[in-house]
Parts: C-alpha cells; structure tokens; sequence
C-alpha cells in the first residue's frame, strides 16, 4: 500500500473524495476480473456446471433473477465520485437497461446483465475503482455507514475511514470467506444513528471517552430477515487500536459457534440470541485475552492514510445563512418546500446536505435512469465536489452544497425529475425489488409503493403527516426493512394470492424496536386504505411535536389494534 | 413424486442472458404459448427429463415444471402469479422484459 494520496494535486477541479486504489487494490480487483472471465468461459464451454459455477457467480455479485441475471455493484459506505456514476450509467446503457436500482445496502443492482457480458461489465467497473465482490455470499458484506458521514453537525467523527478500513480487513479475508451465513456490518459516528447500526450483525458507533479518545461502541446480534433481533451491546468502548482484533474475536466465535447445519438459524443474531448476550461477551472477552494481538496491531499510520482520502473538501469561508435562499425561498414556493424538507443543516457555515429522493410520486423507489444518474454526476461536481452518496434510504445524497447554490441545482434537479420534496415524509418509501424482479419474493412490493405513494400525492398533506417511515418488503427476508417502518408492510403468500402483512412500531435508529403485526393481511387492493387509516388515526390523536412512531409508543399498539378490529366489524375496507 | 393435479409446462432460464425459456415442441421458447403440455404425470416426468438433458448440455438453468391452465385455443397460462409475471415482465415496467417484445402475453 502506498500512502500517497493520489487526489491532492487535483482536488478543486476534478475531486476524488473517496478511497482510491492502490497498486495493489487495483491489481487485485483486475485479477478477479480475469478470474471471472475464465470462469465464466468455462462456464459457457461446460467446463464447469451451474452446481459448480454458482459460487463463483455470487462471489462476483451475479445472481439469477425472475426474468434475467442481477448483477449487485458494492458502493462502499454508499460514496460515489462524479466519475463513477457517470460509468454506472454508462453501463447500464451499455450492457443494461438504461436504469439501475439503488439499494438497502447502498449498493446498485442491474437488473438485465447477460451472462457472456459481466466480465466486460466488471472490467468498466475496474476502470473507475469498483467491483462486485463480496456483494453476495456467506461473507462480510459492502460495509456500510452514515449517509452523512463527514458533513452532519452531530457527527463525532467520520464513520468512512473506519468502514474502509473494515473493508480492507474483511475483502477476501481467509477465515471470513466461508462463513455460515451472510454478515453485515454498519458504522456510524453520529449521535443519530442513520445507518440501522442496531439491526446488523456488527454495528459500529464511534463514541468518544470521557478523557477525550476516540473508540467504539460495539452491537451484535441485530439483524432483521426472518427472526428480527435488536443487536446488544457487547462491549461498550474498544479503543480505535483493539478494533480489528476485537471484531476478530466476535468473529472467530461466530464461526466457531454458529450453526451450519440449518441456514435459517446461521446467522449471528440466532447465536446471540441462543446463548444470551452475557455468553457472547465471556466467550469473546477470552478470545480476545487469548489471541495473538500483534498481528491486529492497530497501524495508526495506514488508518491516518485512509482517512485522508475522507478529509473535508476545500470549503469557502461563507455565512452561516444565504440571502440569496432566503430570498428565492419567498419567491417559489415549489423550492421553499424542497429546502424544507429535502436540506439538511451542515457541519460548515452556509453549506447544506441535500437529499435527492429516488421515490417521485407513482415511481419505482430507488431507480434511477442513466440520464437521471448523468445528471447526479454534473450537479456533483458543479454544485458539491463531484461527491455523491448513496443512502440506505434509497436516495441519493449531495452532501456538500453552498446554500447560495441550492436554486439553481434544485433547477437543474427539477428538470430531470429529481426534485421530488418527499425526503423522509410518507412517500420516501424504502421498498426491495419484490416479485416484480426478485426470484426469492412471494409478493409485490413496488406497487404497493407506488399505490401508497399516489394516495399521498398530495405533498402539503404529506408535510403536515410529517417524518414517517413506511418500508415494504417483498417477502421474508427484509430486504425492504418492514421490521424497522414505523409502518411495514410484508408481502406473503396466502392461499395463492398476495397478501400483506401491517406491522406498527418499527425504529431503525439508536432507539431500535421491531414492528408489531396488526392483524390479519390484506390484499394489495386494501393496503392504501389501511395506511390511510392509519394516519388519519395518528393525526386525530398526535400530540404537538409527536411523529407517527412517537404516537404509537404513547397510545400503545392496543389501540391501534383496537382500531383495526373496530373498523373491520363495521365493515370498513381494512 | 408429487401429485399431478394440473396440466404442466416446463420453465427454465437461458444460460447465456438468464431470459425465461417454456420447453416447446422441438426445443427451447421464448413464448410460453407455445410451450409443450404434460397432461399427465408420466409426460411431466418426461419433459423434466429433457429439462435434465439440457441441463447438462449448458443450454438451460434453473429448470421446473409450472401449473398451467389451457385456453380455449389449448396455449397454456401458468395458474401461480409467480409465473405469470415470469412470462410477461415486471409489472411496473411493462416496457421491459416478454410483455415489451412481443406487446404483451395474455
């Protein structure tokens, strides 16, 4: 590894405010371009069978979907340069559909790839620093983070540095390539959590001791899919230098423990919750005291390396507030309302972080066209360092914006479709690809996105709703977040038809909680009018200040559930 | 083996592109009209075994037999919604998949 940061000369005009390979990042990664296109020739030749070859395909990102192959990209902690989306984009019109689909893993599924043709597509990825690798598997997954990271003033420290180098630790890791089940991590250094820390296999909060170092605070256990958990606490403060050697030890026991024999039960979240938390930590606790430390020796140098490549952009010396927002706020209302909603404050005087939602009204949450993706590009690097971030939300994120320049990129927004005010309101609806693409699905989801989406078209009456989290998921792997949606919604089967699945009281955030069923499912047909319902529940009975979760916690589920019952003997359509 | 209940068609996926192939009268279809029908258990077995066949010549993956019920014309329609979006599309994009090519299956 080299600690040159390669950006420094070139930052202004053309930035690169991500990690950048190294020599040998960037061989690496060619290597297993190569390797996969001999696979796949032997693939093609029958020199290997779909038995054999199956691994190899996921180890890549390649699944087989409903119509076609899936190619799942890793974003790692979700940031983009203006270049790689431009190449994102490229390949999708390319080798795809001219459309990707951001994901609850901050990654970017194609949903059209040829076989014959993903080696091509790994090679473009390759040109810009990207891959496919460990998006799929019984591996450690694209580590994740704050979609904040760096520019949120509650922010302690940047999560990034800390998620690269996870990422470098766990790619391709001996002990870890095998491992029983999938496994997740997440890392935030914020005092909101915006990353689900509380629902992964590791999550990760950056805390700082009451003598001022920096360390983390360590969950484990969480998880959603089938058997939902919230992750423990397993260890309050590790410092920064017994990082990696601790989650080694979480590690090593996971593998040591952690079924085999029944994939439904492999995850660590079953381990955890199993044994109890207090027979994880004693048996990591020895692992840890036991292990040979040295070789997990926290290098202070290559971690200052990497956070280099994180460090802020050269921001100009501004004003807190713009009168020039303020002043075209009074003149368009349209703009008001997506400041109001879609702006977030910054951690620098008269910057701004910008959301930009992928769910327009009626759309399909989390596409974007590769002409939308060209237009991300240009207004990253005209209005925001050629920096973009990709949320677990599903939206996109230009997380360094001069408030002087919000109209006009809210224009250039505006034109192609991506100005929709809905950030975090009713209609920002996390959804999965369900059983409109996803062979595992046993329901739609993205229509019951779209349905709900239309039913609050009505964007002053989503505003006055207020922040409310509504997540679907296809089927009971959770893709879709239902167990954390303030509402969920779940599809399944029922005696041959879809059928939905209400649960209230899902939080992703420090304050976790997994969502409670509220009755019977539904058809799709009936899922509009029972959120309605809902929220006009929540409405006649909030109290000031209250979200809709914040409700429901007051009243309890009881009432909620009374409500369903009451209405379903009157007959209503729920 | 399971009990025949209803007419059946095979259903797999292209190797090459990952498209959704019915077993036909003489090979491999886009079309799922124009698939074979097993009316019987015995005939079922029959075309899985081909299904196999291709399987292991790397023409195919991911093969099974689907419910169907016949048309007045005797072209077969998947009976479970899984496989009717299989031989159309995704619902949300009628531009994309069969129902863009061939101006949509029934």
């Amino acid at each position: 590894m080299t600690a040159v940061d390669l950006r420094a000369p070139q930052r202004r005009n053309a930035p690169t405010i991500s990690y950048r390979y190294d020599e040998y990042d960037a061989a690496f990664v060619r290597e297993r371009v190569a390797e996969f296109r001999d696979q796949v020739r032997r693939r093609l030749s029958g020199a290997l069978t779909e038995e054999e070859f199956r691994p190899f395909r996921l180890m890549n990102g390649l699944y087989l979907q409903l119509h076609a192959y899936m190619l799942r990209v890793a974003i790692p902690y979700g940031t983009l340069t203006a270049r790689q989306m431009r190449r994102l984009a490229d390949i999708a019109d390319r080798w795809d559909k001219g459309y990707g689909h951001f994901t609850t893993r901050q990654n970017l599924q194609y949903n059209w790839p040829k076989l014959v043709d993903t080696p091509d597509i790994l090679e473009a990825l390759a040109d810009v620093e990207m891959h496919a690798i460990q998006t799929s598997g019984n591996c450690i997954r694209n580590v994740t983070a704050d979609h904040f990271a760096g520019v949120a003033p509650d922010e302690i420290e940047d999560p990034r540095p800390t998620a690269e180098f996870l990422r470098q630790w766990s790619s391709l890791h001996p002990e870890f390539s095998f491992l029983p089940r999938k496994f997740k991590i997440a890392v935030t250094g914020a005092a909101h959590d915006r990353a689900a820390i509380m629902v992964h296999d590791i999550g990760l909060r950056i805390v700082k001791s009451d003598s001022g170092d920096i360390g983390y605070q360590v969950v484990v256990g969480g998880g959603l899919g089938r058997s939902p958990f919230i992750g423990k606490v397993v260890r309050d403060f590790v410092p920064r230098e017994d990082l990696l050697a601790f989650l080694e030890a979480i590690m090593r026991v996971y593998n040591r423990f952690g079924r085999r024999d029944n994939k439904y039960k492999a995850r660590v979240k079953i381990l955890v919750h199993e044994k109890g938390i207090d027979e994880i930590r004693a048996a990591v606790d020895a692992e840890f005291a036991a292990m040979d430390r040295s070789v997990f020796s926290h290098d202070p140098a290559e971690f200052e390396r990497i956070a280099g490549f994180f460090a802020p952009p050269p921001y100009d010396a501004l004003p807190a507030t713009s009168a020039s927002l303020r002043a075209a706020k009074l003149d368009t209302p349209a703009f008001a309302n997506f400041v109001d909603v879609n702006v977030g404050a910054h951690k620098i005087p008269g910057y701004a972080i910008v959301t930009v939602s992928l769910k327009p009204i009626g759309g399909v949450p989390g596409d974007a066209t590769s002409e939308q993706m060209r237009v991300l590009a240009d207004a990253s690097e005209r209005f925001g360092f050629g920096e973009l971030r990709v949320s677990h939300e599903q939206n996109i994120i230009l997380p360094h914006v001069k408030q002087d320049d919000l109209f006009a990129l809210w224009r250039m927004l505006d034109a192609a479709g991506l100005a929709t005010a809905n950030a975090g309101l009713v209609s920002d609806i996390i959804s999965c690809p369900g059983l409109d693409y996803c062979s595992l699905a046993t329901a739609r989801s993205i229509p019951i996105a779209q349905a709900i989406s239309k039913r609050f078209s009505d964007m002053s009456r989503q505003r006055r709703i207020g922040k409310l989290g509504v997540k679907i998921s296809g089927c009971i792997n959770a893709c879709g977040h239902h167990h954390v949606g303030a509402i969920g919604i779940l599809g399944l089967e029922k005696k041959g038809q879809e059928s939905y699945q209400i649960t209230l009281g899902g939080d992703p955030t420090f304050s976790a909680s997994i969502g409670e069923i509220l009755g019977p499912g539904v058809t799709a047909d009936q899922v509009p009018d029972v959120i309605e319902h809902l929220v006009d529940f929540y409405l006649a009975e909030r109290e000031e200040g209250e979200a809709f979760i914040d409700t429901w916690r007051r009243l309890g589920h009881a009432r909620f559930k009374d409500l369903w019952r009451r209405e379903g003997e009157d007959g209503a359509d729920i | 083996m399971a009990v025949f209940k209803h007419p059946q068609i095979l259903v797999a996926s292209n190797l090459t592109d990952g498209e959704v192939l019915f077993l036909g009268p003489s090979g491999w279809e886009r079309d799922h009209r124009r698939a074979r029908v097993a009316q019987a258990a015995d005939e079922a077995a029959a075309l899985e075994a081909l299904g196999k066949r291709d399987i292991s010549a790397n023409r195919v993956v991911d093969v099974y037999l689907a419910d169907v019920e016949l048309g007045r014309d005797g072209a077969p329609t998947p009976l479970h919604y899984r496989e009717r979006m299989r031989v159309k599309g995704p619902s949300v994009r009628l531009d994309l998949g069969k129902q863009a090519a061939d101006g949509g299956a029934p």
